[in-house]
């Protein structure tokens, strides 16, 4: 979809009448009345504080909410923030909001912040997630500063979790990408994050936005993008994650948006990671790992039936997707009791990358594909959880430390996958 | 007598070389025909064979679940059968109609009807053929969703979708072929009204206690709410 399909005449109109800005925010949302306000005025507030002479506007993209966000953000982006008194700005500070045609989809929201960011030539542009009550008005410096002052282009966040929190993340997303792209990027798929006007002609610029990764998973897609180009990227720490409540339990949507887009772009810039052979580190504003420690209440005994279950029912189509060793050794696994449950590192590494091989090979459905990782990843959370469940700190983030390493030395079995050669066991 | 029975045998013999001689040049054109229908069909084998392989049929084929039912039936792979297929229709037809040049009214009759009879063959395989592959689809889709939610019976569910499909594939076939105008109709209507049945008995007798919940919470306030089982977010 060209930019100007995606931009309605009316949000051009009204980009049109901001002209050009150098700092956007972009907010996408669908029913976020409880949450917006503050978000807004945080933004607002963090705007005003730390980019005071600068050109800044907030667009908000929604989904056709039906509990009057649109008109939230407006009356936020004008209300008195509590530290009016103290905050100045030299320039108006506008607000856009406007409805993006279609069903409500992150990838529709992305696209038109990407394209009004590029139309308004905003030199730094933050996404943020409308649901983040724990913001601060220094995310905004956070994200924003070093593209705006250091020229980076792409800046992600780090979060402080619950030590059990975001395992997907910990225990795919992150080794896999820094084992493929040598880049440790602690969060492939941000909820928040920063983006340079040259990543955005960038990514307008890519055949992304009108495939179905693109409109699930666009963070991931973003990400990715910006990994494959070779772009300057930063990590700023911005505190707690956002609640458990908040987010999305479902773990077949999960994998979707995060696995799916994660394995699309591996397949798309094949050239620009098969070859990196060496890792190189990310410039890093505060801690790279923080977790906080407080009790949680699992259901592990329901994670190891669905995974044994799972194992078992899914046998002809993980035979497919899996090579004959590895489907023999979760058989294994699957049919031991929880006491004796072995679900090595080794194990989990191989299966994932045989997954994203057979994705890419398109062995069967693609979305099959993903569906069918979703036990294999609960009892990977299960193997995760017994490990750690009295774990410090300090040998939770060794221990993650030694599943990324694995990751990383079993990448020519990703690569003799990728070429379709049988692996050995 | 003798002189009469070397003239009728003189005859017979005459009349049977004029008839060789009137269908030796028709059974050459059959000869004949039946040997450019060979290499035309093996023509439009090779044709169609390339065809398939540069769309990555089999591909396709082991997408939708097809590779594997031809695996396991001891069949060739999708591209190697359809172009078979291609060549045997394709010499039929050719040897058909170097029989019809013969003349024979009768046989001319049932090969004309024959070949109207042909294209609607080729539209129930290709029903038949689309009917697999959705139903090896769909019932894939549905072992899927049933093992994520942890329902119980997975596999029976899969392959409860996978014969109504069949089942329905088979009926639409027969149907095209006019072997039995209404059992499409018969069939849904068991199909269907089997499958409501079941839904409405595995509702009544499973749900009970989901229905009694729910009208609880619905019509009684009073009714303390229990503390909801935390879940890990993947993200």
């Amino acid at each position: 979809m060209a930019e100007e399909d995606i931009l309605s005449d009316e949000l051009l109109r009204q980009l049109i009448s901001v002209g050009e800005v150098d700092i956007l925010v972009g907010l996408h949302t669908y029913n976020d009345a409880k949450t917006i306000g503050h978000v807004v005025q945080v933004i607002r507030e963090g705007l005003l504080r730390y980019f005071p002479r600068e050109r800044a506007a907030i667009l908000n993209a929604d989904g056709g909410s039906a509990d009057n966000t649109p008109e939230l953000v407006q009356a936020a982006s004008i209300s008195d923030a509590r530290q009016a008194s103290t905050l100045h700005t030299l320039r108006t500070l506008h607000c856009i909001s406007s409805r993006y045609a279609g069903h409500p989809s992150a990838g529709k929201a992305m696209h038109t912040i990407v394209a009004a960011a590029d139309l308004l030539r905003a030199k730094a542009c933050a996404v943020i997630a409308p649901r983040s009550s724990e913001i601060v008005p220094e995310w905004m410096d956070r994200l924003l500063r070093p593209i705006y002052r250091d020229h980076f282009d792409y800046v992600t966040p780090v979060y402080q979790r619950h030590h059990f929190e975001g395992i997907l993340v910990t225990n795919l997303m992150y080794p896999m990408v820094r084992a493929a792209y040598g880049i440790p990027i602690c969060e492939p798929r941000p909820g928040e994050f920063g983006f340079s006007d040259r990543l955005a002609g960038h990514l307008l610029g890519e055949d992304v936005w009108s495939q179905d990764v693109g409109r699930s998973g666009p963070e991931v897609i973003i990400t990715m993008s910006a990994l494959a180009g070779g772009y300057r990227m930063y990590q700023s720490f911005l505190g707690p994650k956002g609640h458990v409540e908040q987010q999305s339990s479902d773990l077949v949507h999960a994998l979707r948006q995060t696995v799916a887009p994660l394995f699309w772009s591996l397949a798309k810039d094949y050239a620009s990671w098969s070859a990196v052979r060496e890792a190189q580190a990310v410039p890093t504003l505060g801690p790279n790992f923080l977790v906080t420690m407080d009790s949680a209440r699992l259901d592990r005994k329901r994670l190891h039936h669905m995974f044994c279950s799972g194992v078992v029912d899914l046998e002809p189509v993980l035979k497919s997707i899996l090579t004959p060793p590895t489907l023999a050794a979760l058989q294994r696994i699957a049919a031991t009791d929880e006491h004796r449950f072995d679900y090595s590192d080794e194990l989990w590494v191989k299966a994932v990358y045989e997954f994203a091989a057979s994705y890419h090979k398109s062995v069967i459905s693609r979305d099959h594909i993903i569906q069918a990782l979703a036990p294999l990843y609960r009892g990977r959370v299960y193997a995760f959880l017994e490990q750690n469940l009295n774990a410090s700190e300090q040998e939770l983030e060794h221990n993650l430390e030694v599943l990324c390493q694995t990751f990383e030395r079993l990448k020519p079995y990703l690569l003799e996958r990728w070429a379709g050669q049988e692996g050995s066991s | 007598m003798q002189g009469m029975i070397v003239h009728e045998l003189r005859q017979v013999w005459d009349e049977f070389i004029r008839a060789f001689a009137h269908l030796l040049p028709r059974l050459l054109v059959i000869l004949i025909i039946a040997a450019v229908g060979w290499l035309v069909a093996y023509l439009l084998k090779i044709l169609v064979r390339n065809f398939l392989r540069l769309v990555k049929f089999d591909r396709l084929s082991e997408r939708a679940g097809a590779a594997q039912l031809l695996d396991t039936a001891a069949l060739p792979s999708a591209t190697e059968l359809l172009s078979q297929l291609v060549f045997w229709l394709a010499w039929l037809v050719f040897v058909l109609v170097g029989i019809n040049a013969l003349g024979t009214a009768g046989v001319q009759e049932h090969i004309s009807a024959f070949l109207r009879f042909l294209p609607r063959v080729l539209v129930a395989l290709a029903i038949l053929f689309f009917g697999i592959l959705a139903a090896n689809f769909f019932s894939r889709a549905a072992l899927l969703a049933a093992v994520n939610s942890n329902s119980p019976s997975p596999q029976l569910l899969s392959d409860a979708t996978r014969v109504i499909i069949i089942v329905l594939a088979i009926s639409m076939a027969f149907e095209e072929l006019g072997l039995a105008q209404k059992t499409v109709l018969i069939a849904f209507s068991i199909v269907f009204g089997a499958l409501m049945l079941g839904l409405a008995i595995a509702f009544g007798l499973g749900g009970r206690d989901l229905a009694r919940r729910f009208l609880e919470k619905r019509f009684s306030e009073r009714t303390p709410r229990k503390a909801k089982e935390d879940e890990l977010s993947p993200l």
